[in-house]
């Protein structure tokens, strides 16, 4: 089983790219488990066709002890087990303690047992690392392989190289590395040439280039991945050749984050102080 | 005279200093240096306190929560007191510390006994525990009726941001009773001295002075202020106050009541006992309202005598004065008959101190008194002005760790102001009497005598080592290891059992428990016999 986690700036479309990413798994016939790690509970919405699921802290809040599996994990397309960890209203309480809580009961409920034949797990995480329990998923190897998704905004390209300081400081005493980097495209001058040596500065590379395509959004305010709602369409090729190179990519590294003057230098160099 | 230029067998202070020290990296070493002094008492150095432990050496510190829970307020019977974390801060911090309290009544409320915890769990950490702390203050009003309910942090409510303030704001809106929150989590200061300071603050700004209508009744009315009446030293001192004439009004906090503070700012005179833990009340009390005060000892005979004088003094009371004289000849009489008779046991014997932020100064005077030296002594969570005295404040460095906890900005209240007491104190001030004085711990002990701030195991062991004293005075963390050296320990914390201590009465049963201490053979026998004999000898046989 392969084990993923999909990390990013907050809005750089993170749930997105993962649910279409994974739709296109399941075509090529894989086996998927997706826990989406964000207290708003919106990581599989697309999967599930906007079905509001029972998340797994709210479930364990009313049931107590007595929780089962079937309780918290739900089918969605083309048979994705589809799991919310949930989490607090925001101001309140700790939603990275939530996380810790919700994969272990996850794990002590067998979530992960061979009779699933899980082929791939993904996780969709909060935002940046902000703190312990978000970067759960890459502790004790929960996750194995991190893909960043990333833009040539300056921000998101600042939050990647944070993230990247995380696997970073896990990956010296576990199994994580960091698998690449999926430039979510927002139109901004040089952006594939940019994020390709961001990729290389950081020992890595650029696994895809999501071109910017209204049909996601179509296709997202009907509940369904690009690759459900417009089979046909370039974009659901796009996204079928980013879950082809996840794939197939071999390409696992402990990355080796920038300084913050030569991330600026990147920024300046592609073009886009002028 | 230097104690280690005669015919004992004291080591070379300086020389042990440095091969103690010697043991650490190079900058532990030179952090632990300044804050482990030979001392001078003429010249009194400067000493490090009150910054942060070096992780890994093993301190005896508590954290900001005891502080605030354990000592300040713990002993206060009539405010129910309400633990908001997991259960092992409270269970951990129930009782523990021996305070005494005796109702006048059995109606009159006693809360003490009880332990009360929000017992956060997983869900409430995740989700916020303050619906649960609000469930909780309405079950313990429902439970008890009590008069004050009071809120203590513990570390997790502060990493998950549970707004302890505004829930007891809403309770107290609600219920109609005085309810109050520390913000006292674990990790807030350097050590629990952090929690006194906090608790100290919140006392003043939501307690004294709340109740202006009620007139505590009696001529001469006092507070005593850092008495907690462990092992039932305050019940001792109560019965001389009595018998003085002064009408004590409120005791912050051995055997008190949350009610009598909220009038305590209606006397003539606060007393102060332990500096550290409540010189921050007897401040603001005296720049709000006008109310001098002054330190006191009640731990040795001879500072006892010296403090209710001084006391009588200041009322400038004939009768009074006459009172007490005639009291202290009696006590003394009696005391001196135990003096007589043990210390010709005892003379010359030595101690060692490491404890407290005013015990292992005060409790020199009854070794003293036994003819007893103390060559090493240090506080556990004092600061400068405890060592040095109160001249060193003006010096004293403020640094994050103190800036983290709040600084009350207290204004004088014209309307209750005593200027008439302030009069009294210029007045008496020039007549060679001390207010707001405070000598510290150094400059009372001797010459080479060796004083260490938050002490740590490998030093308290070294120093057995080298100095194998006849008595360490620490608590229950230290108890049994340096019991295993053959070294008795005398518990100041909780007394180990005993008590009192304070006053006359309590000074001769410190000489008896010392009496008891040290002249036992047990503590040669601590190595068992097979130790350095085998028991039974055998060989070994070919089949």
């Amino acid at each position: 089983m392969r084990k993923i986690a999909i990390y990013g700036k907050g809005g750089i479309g993170k749930s997105t790219t993962t649910q279409n990413t994974v739709a296109g798994l399941v075509e090529m016939g894989k086996n998927i488990f997706v826990v989406g790690c964000d207290p708003k509970a919106d990581s599989t919405r697309l999967l599930l066709g906007g079905l509001v699921q029972k998340t797994v802290l709210d479930t364990l809040r009313e049931e107590g002890e007595d929780v089962e599996l079937d309780d918290v994990v739900k089918p969605g397309y083309g048979g994705v087990r589809c799991v919310e960890s949930g989490g607090p209203e925001p101001g309140v309480g700790c939603a990275g303690r939530g996380i810790i809580t919700s994969i272990n009961l996850l794990e002590q409920l067998g979530a992960w047992d061979e009779e699933y034949k899980t082929d791939y797990t993904f996780y969709d995480v909060l935002g940046d690392v902000v703190c312990g329990g978000f970067a759960m998923p890459i502790r004790d190897g929960k996750a194995e392989e991190i893909y960043i998704v990333v833009s040539g905004e300056m921000m998101a390209m600042y939050a990647a190289n944070n993230i990247c300081k995380g696997i970073q400081k896990y990956a010296q005493s576990g199994t994580v590395r960091l698998g690449g980097l999926i430039c979510n495209s927002r139109k901004v001058d040089n952006e594939k040439e940019m994020i390709e040596e961001l990729a290389k500065q950081l020992g890595t590379k650029m696994i895809h280039f999501v071109p910017r395509d209204n049909m996601v959004q179509q296709a997202e305010i009907h509940r369904k991945t690009v690759i459900e709602f417009a089979p046909e369409h370039a974009q659901a090729g796009e996204y079928r050749t980013l879950a082809q190179s996840i794939d197939a990519n071999d390409n696992f590294v402990i990355p080796t984050p920038l300084e913050i003057e030569d991330l600026e230098k990147l920024l300046i160099d592609f073009g886009i102080a002028n | 005279m230097s104690i280690n230029n005669s015919k004992s067998k004291m080591p070379d202070p300086s020389v042990l200093k440095e091969e103690i020290l010697k043991k650490y990296p190079g900058k532990i070493a030179k952090k632990r240096s300044k804050g482990f002094l030979v001392n001078d008492p003429t010249t009194v150095p400067e000493i490090q306190a009150n910054v942060r432990t070096i992780p890994g050496i093993i301190t005896q510190r508590g954290c900001t929560y005891a502080g605030c829970k354990g000592v300040v307020l713990g002993p206060t019977r009539d405010v129910v007191n309400i633990v908001h974390g997991p259960i092992g801060c409270s269970f951990y911090a129930w009782l523990t510390r021996r305070n005494q309290t005796s109702p006048p009544t059995e109606n009159d409320p006693n809360f003490i006994p009880y332990a009360l915890s929000t017992d956060m769990q997983d869900e409430n950490i995740v989700f916020g525990g303050e619906a649960k702390l609000k469930t909780a203050i309405q079950e313990a009003f429902d439970e008890f009726n009590p008069r004050s309910i009071a809120i203590f942090s513990t570390c997790p409510v502060g990493l998950i941001g549970d707004d302890v303030h505004a829930v007891a704001r809403e309770m107290k809106e609600k219920l109609g009773i005085n309810i109050f929150g520390f913000s006292c989590e674990g990790y807030r200061g350097v050590s629990q001295s952090a929690g006194h300071h906090i608790a100290n603050n919140k006392i003043f700004s939501n307690v004294i002075g709340i109740d202006d209508v009620t007139e505590p009744k009696g001529k001469f009315k006092m507070n005593m202020l850092g008495e907690y009446n462990i092992g039932g030293d305050a019940f001792v001192l109560e019965n001389y106050f009595e018998e003085m004439g002064i009408d004590l009004v409120a005791s912050f906090s051995g055997n008190s009541t949350i009610e009598s503070y909220e009038y305590s700012h209606k006397v003539d005179l606060n007393i102060v006992m332990c500096h550290r833990s409540i010189n921050y009340i007897a401040e603001m009390m005296e720049k709000k309202y006008g109310i001098p005060w002054f330190k006191v000892n009640f731990i040795g005979a001879k500072a006892t005598a010296k403090s209710l004088l001084k006391m009588a003094e200041y009322y400038e009371d004939a009768a009074m004065i006459k009172a007490t004289k005639a009291l202290i000849d009696r006590e003394m009489a009696k005391v001196q008959a135990v003096i007589d008779e043990v210390r010709p046991k005892l003379e010359g014997k030595t101690a060692m101190m490491f404890v407290g932020g005013s015990r292992a100064h005060h409790y020199q005077e009854l070794f003293t008194e036994l003819g007893m030296e103390t060559i090493a002594a240090g506080y556990e969570f004092a600061h400068r002005d405890d060592y040095e005295g109160r001249k060193v404040i003006p010096s004293i460095k403020i640094d994050a760790d103190t800036r983290n906890i709040e600084d009350l900005k207290v204004e004088k209240e014209e309307a209750s102001f005593r200027s008439e007491l302030q009069d009294k104190k210029a007045k008496l001030e020039g007549a060679k009497f001390d207010f707001e004085d405070y000598e510290g711990m150094m400059p009372e002990m001797k010459k080479g005598a060796l004083v260490i701030d938050d002490i740590s195991h490998w030093e308290s062991e070294k120093l057995i080592e080298k100095y194998r004293p006849d008595i360490f005075c620490a608590g229950i963390k230290e108890k049994y290891v340096v019991q295993k050296h053959g070294i008795p320990l005398k518990q100041l914390h909780s007394y180990d059992y005993g008590g009192p201590y304070a006053g006359f009465e309590g000074a001769i049963n410190f000489y008896r428990e010392m009496e008891r201490m040290l002249t036992t053979d047990i503590w040669k026998m601590i190595d068992a016999p097979w130790k350095n004999e085998p028991e039974m000898v055998g060989s070994m046989v070919m089949e």
